[in-house]
């Protein structure tokens, strides 16, 4: 920041919240009882000005959607939050409103910081300052501030780390029993971290992870490449088990003409009745029992809507007016009804919620990471009887490569494991925030007094054959997150299914039970190997036949009923049926459309 | 099958230095056959799809490590993806011109080389000017000159005046190191104007080669530029002709005929794969190369070059610009004889390519019952015949609505 001269009165103009409101001579006195009137609370705490000396501005900002954080406040190279202001808030004499209204923190929008100069930490601090961080922590954000020991590791390990946070299962609110979200996973024995820091502890009533066992080794090259091999037995105790809630919904909705929907069990006649098995679950009044076992496409609640609305003349028989809209379970999802609500909606439609949930165990493909952006998947469950043990017989939970380490350098992972390892011993629970925490000599320390090595290595025996492994492990406790990504969610394979209508190709998505697309660059692929015939099989997928007249070359008209073929414009023409790709004779409709006679010259061969 | 001449050649040249018999020397040439067939490619493979792929590989693997230059010495060229770009896209003018200019062999002294350097590297007026002012009232401009600069160029300040060709001014030369240019028009916004055209004009050297290095290649003196004359450099004495090039394939096409740019485009993309630490078969290249050049002009691979001239409407319009394809097709009455693999591919027919470019010759003896189902009216066979029927279709003249 410049320096500030009184020396010379600099004019400006202000703007009031991008508005021309006035003009002061000068501006640097007007700047600075603003900001005295605003510490003594006679402006409201909300405004924040900067002063723009290049351009000869002054911008008072009032309006919402700014963001703003707050700094304590340095007057003469001194801070003004003391000692005495803490003793008393620890008694809770005073609270934060006092701070802010006696001008001792002050919230600073993004232009008002240009103007100030802010010192980290009190040691920091000389004549210059005009405000102190609260804590060096508030460089980070909420989910970065989770991490432990955050100085250690390279800036974008703290950026995947911060994010993958945000993807961990754990428990997201308090009553999520009595919620229907759409879907949400609640993790099934949650623990707070072992190596916290100060948002974590804020946050110990949304625990994310569990603290598990970690051995740094290699087993087999089943952990080659970001993979995770997980003790099996630790698994079948309840290690990372997660229950998947999703909430299916539907309305009772009315129609126009007294008509509206049925909550029933279908009655077989009905279109689209899926047969009786079907609905065999489903209580009397149509809806599922809670705790009752759903597999993938099972009816949750029996549906009717009425297909037509009836126009006086036209008679319908009850029966045939009705459609089945049953709500069922998505395709490739199971679970257990959880609960079952039945409400109304504001404008009096009966709203029905069925919640379903679904135990998930870790499988193989699961995704799993530490919070050091030190993410794998698991690539074998292993038994406990092979998996590594010490002499103690401790048994490592997840066996984590040690070649994920050297090119990251996450060094903080390694001290929240040797960290974990003496809080998991001594019953401590340790803190690791940014820049203030015990450093590592501190940690090695309070191992050896424990009577261990001071490195966290260990003896660690093969579980396979009882021999001692030749060198030294590092083992410790680190805090794993189960992540947002299951395999469950997204395997997905098909060999028949749904089609589009517009196209008559295959549809795409897993969602909607699509097939994998043979794109350009794998058509190229099969040109390339001049596999002519397997090419155009892959492409069968539209193969449409459809009737050509010689004549006109334009497709002619199969009446099914009379068993007929015929070309509408020229009568007795002859007619061949051609085999084409449905997409084709689509793209020669639109041509047509847009007036480009495309003419099929069939010829025999 | 042959092998090409050169091997045979090369073959024969080998067995003399060796001393081989005849009979070993046929061996050799056996054994050379079968490995080289081995290479040859098989009747309707499709080569044209291998190719590309084989290029446009390393091509990917480039982009992720563009703008890295590492230019020969103290000249920055493109390099990378963006010449690749320009090559394949037959630029005009590529972003960085440069020629590599050989001399003859009684040329190879450093202060020859130095002095063909000199003649070839342009030196405009503000090359030699220390400063200029400028009268107003009177409409003249005195540049003062650089003498040291101008013997180094060796420049004859008398001669000067002669060689600043710009109309409407008088030139003189004052206290031998000014040289006083008189605006004869009463024009003031023109003299400012005048100084600039002064500055940038031509006094020696080959116009647009700015910069001129001097480097040793293995035994051999060699000047490389940045900006390029063809035309003008092989004017100059003490150059082989024979080795001179540049990297403009335009210009070594205007200069030294269609061949020569097409060994061009070979040698400059080989060039710049190789410079990244690529290698593709020169074969793959060759064949590109061969494509862009078998009509007597450079053709550019894409909309207006290759991709744009192909026969078939279909697969121009599956390409690029669909509906301006479609519509002159429909306007020509263009006909479409589905012989690419992309058309049937379209059509989801066999291509004909690879195993499905070969069909059964002659035909099968007809049985009783299929002659007479064959005379029988159309409809009862339309399920079990004619499944495989060829389809040719042709677009004729409509209204078009708009477009």
């Amino acid at each position: 920041m410049k320096k500030q001269s009184h020396e010379k009165a600099e004019r400006a103009d202000i703007y009031l919240n991008g508005k021309y409101i006035a003009h002061v001579q000068d501006a640097l006195k007007f700047v600075n009882d603003f900001k005295k009137k605003r510490r003594a609370g006679l402006l409201p705490y909300q405004a924040n000005i900067a002063h723009y000396p290049e351009l000869r501005e002054i911008r008072i900002n009032t309006s919402h959607g700014r963001v703003r954080r707050p700094l304590i406040i340095v007057e003469n190279g001194k801070p003004k939050l003391t000692k005495e202001h803490i003793e008393k808030l620890k008694k809770n004499e005073i609270d934060w409103s006092y701070l802010v209204n006696h001008g001792i923190i002050e919230y600073l929008d993004t232009e008002e910081e240009e103007n100030s100069y802010i010192a980290l930490t009190p040691e920091d601090v000389t004549k210059e300052h005009t405000h102190l961080e609260l804590d060096p922590i508030t460089m980070f954000g909420l989910s970065a501030t989770l991490i432990p020991y955050p100085e250690y590791n390279r800036g974008d390990r703290i950026n995947y780390g911060a994010k993958m946070v945000g993807q961990a299962i754990g428990i997201m609110c308090n009553n999520f029993l009595l919620r229907t979200d759409t879907k949400f996973n609640i993790l099934a024995y949650p623990q707070i971290p072992l190596v916290t820091t100060k948002t974590s502890k804020i946050m110990q009533d949304f625990p994310e992870g569990q603290n598990i066992v970690v051995a740094v080794m290699c087993y087999d090259g089943y952990n080659l490449n970001d993979a995770i091999v997980m003790n099996k037995s630790s698994v079948e105790r309840g290690m990372f088990r997660s229950f998947y809630f999703r909430t299916y919904e539907t309305l009772k909705k009315r129609y126009w003409g007294g008509q509206e929907d049925e909550i029933t069990i279908p009655e077989p006649g009905i279109k689209g009745h899926r047969g009786e098995e079907v609905y065999k679950d489903l209580a009397e009044d149509g809806i599922i029992n809670p705790e009752t076992k759903a597999e993938s496409d099972a009816v949750l609640i029996g549906k009717i809507s009425p297909l037509r609305f009836l126009s006086g003349e036209e008679f319908i028989s009850d029966i045939e007016n009705k459609r089945e809209t049953s709500i069922t379970i998505r395709h490739g999802e199971k679970g257990i009804v959880d609960k079952v609500i039945i409400s109304e909606t504001p404008d009096a439609n009966q709203m029905i919620k069925i919640v379903v949930r679904d135990e998930r165990i870790p499988e193989l493909g699961d995704k799993f990471a530490s919070r050091h952006g030190q993410k794998g998947v698991i690539s074998l469950l292993v038994p406990q009887e092979d998996m590594p043990f010490t002499s103690d017989g401790v048994v490592p939970d997840i066996i984590f490569n040690p070649h994920a380490i050297p090119s990251r350098m996450t060094v903080g992972h390694l001290l929240e494991m040797l960290a974990g390892k003496t809080g998991s011993y001594s019953g401590q629970i340790l803190d690791s925030s940014a820049f203030h925490h015990p450093k590592e000599k501190e940690i090695r320390a309070l191992m050896k007094k424990m009577g261990f090595r001071d490195d966290g290595k260990q003896t660690l025996y093969d579980g396979r054959t009882g021999k001692k492994y030749d060198v030294l492990i590092f083992t410790g406790v680190l805090y794993y997150m189960k992540l947002d990504h299951m395999v469950a969610n997204k395997i997905h394979a098909r060999s028949r299914g749904p089609v589009t209508l517009l196209t008559k190709q295959p549809t795409e998505g897993r969602a909607k039970r699509g097939g994998l697309r043979i794109g350009e660059m794998e058509q190229q692929c099969l040109i390339g190997h001049g596999a002519a015939l397997t090419l155009k099989e892959r492409f069968d997928s539209d193969l449409t036949k459809i009737p050509i007249c010689t004549k006109c070359g334009l497709v002619a008209i199969h009446d099914v009923l009379k068993n007929k073929t015929y070309c509408p414009t020229c009568k007795d023409a002859q007619i061949v049926w051609v085999e084409i790709s449905y997409a084709f004779k689509l793209a020669m409709d639109e041509l047509k459309s847009m007036c480009v006679y495309p003419k099929m010259n069939p010829k025999e061969l | 099958m042959m092998l090409p001449p050169k091997y045979i050649k090369e073959i024969e040249k080998y067995a003399e230095k060796k001393k081989l018999t005849e009979k070993k020397k046929q061996k050799i040439i056996e054994k050379i056959e079968s490995l080289y067939k081995r290479f040859v490619y098989d009747p309707e493979e499709p080569i044209g799809i291998v190719t590309a792929q084989s290029l446009s590989e390393p091509a990917t693997q480039m982009t992720m490590r563009t703008y890295h230059f590492a230019g020969t010495a103290g000249i920055q060229v493109t390099l990378g993806l963006p010449r690749m770009i320009e090559i394949f896209d037959a630029r005009k003018e590529p972003k960085t011109p440069t020629m590599t200019i050989y001399l003859k062999k009684d040329y190879q002294d450093i202060e020859k080389v130095k002095r063909v350097a000199e003649e070839i590297k342009e030196i405009k007026m503000k090359d030699i000017v220390l400063s200029t002012t400028i009268d107003l009232t009177e409409l003249w401009i005195k540049c003062k000159l650089d003498t040291n600069k101008m013997k180094e160029y060796n420049i004859d300040i008398e001669k000067l005046p002669k060689k600043i060709r710009i109309r409407g001014i008088e030139t003189k030369i004052e206290n031998n190191n000014i040289l006083k240019v008189v605006y004869k028009k009463d024009d003031i916004r023109g003299l400012y104007k005048l100084k600039y055209s002064l500055l940038e004009s031509h006094i020696k050297g080959i116009k647009g080669v700015s910069q001129v290095v001097v480097n040793k290649e293995q035994d051999e003196w060699v000047i490389s530029t940045l900006g390029s004359n063809l035309k003008k450099v092989f004017n100059i004495e003490g150059i082989d002709p024979t080795r001179t090039t540049c990297n403009n394939i335009f210009e070594i096409y205007d200069v030294l005929g269609i061949e020569a740019a097409r060994n061009t485009i070979v040698e400059q993309a080989k060039f710049t794969m190789e410079e990244q630490g690529l290698d593709v078969d020169i074969r793959y290249i060759m064949l590109l190369a061969d494509l862009m050049t078998v009509d007597g002009e450079i053709k550019a691979i894409g909309r207006y070059g290759i991709s744009g001239q192909k026969t078939s409407v279909l697969v121009r319009a599956s390409f690029e610009e669909t509906k301006k394809h479609f519509v002159n097709a429909s306007v020509k009455g263009e006909r479409d004889k589905l012989k690419g693999a992309i058309e049937n591919i379209m059509m989801n027919q066999v291509a004909p390519i690879g195993t499905g470019a070969f069909e059964l010759v002659g035909s099968i003896p007809k049985t009783k019952k299929a002659e007479k189902t064959k005379s029988e009216k159309p409809k009862k066979t339309e399920k079990t015949k004619s499944k495989k029927a060829k389809k040719a279709e042709s677009k004729k003249k409509t209204k078009t609505k708009k477009s």
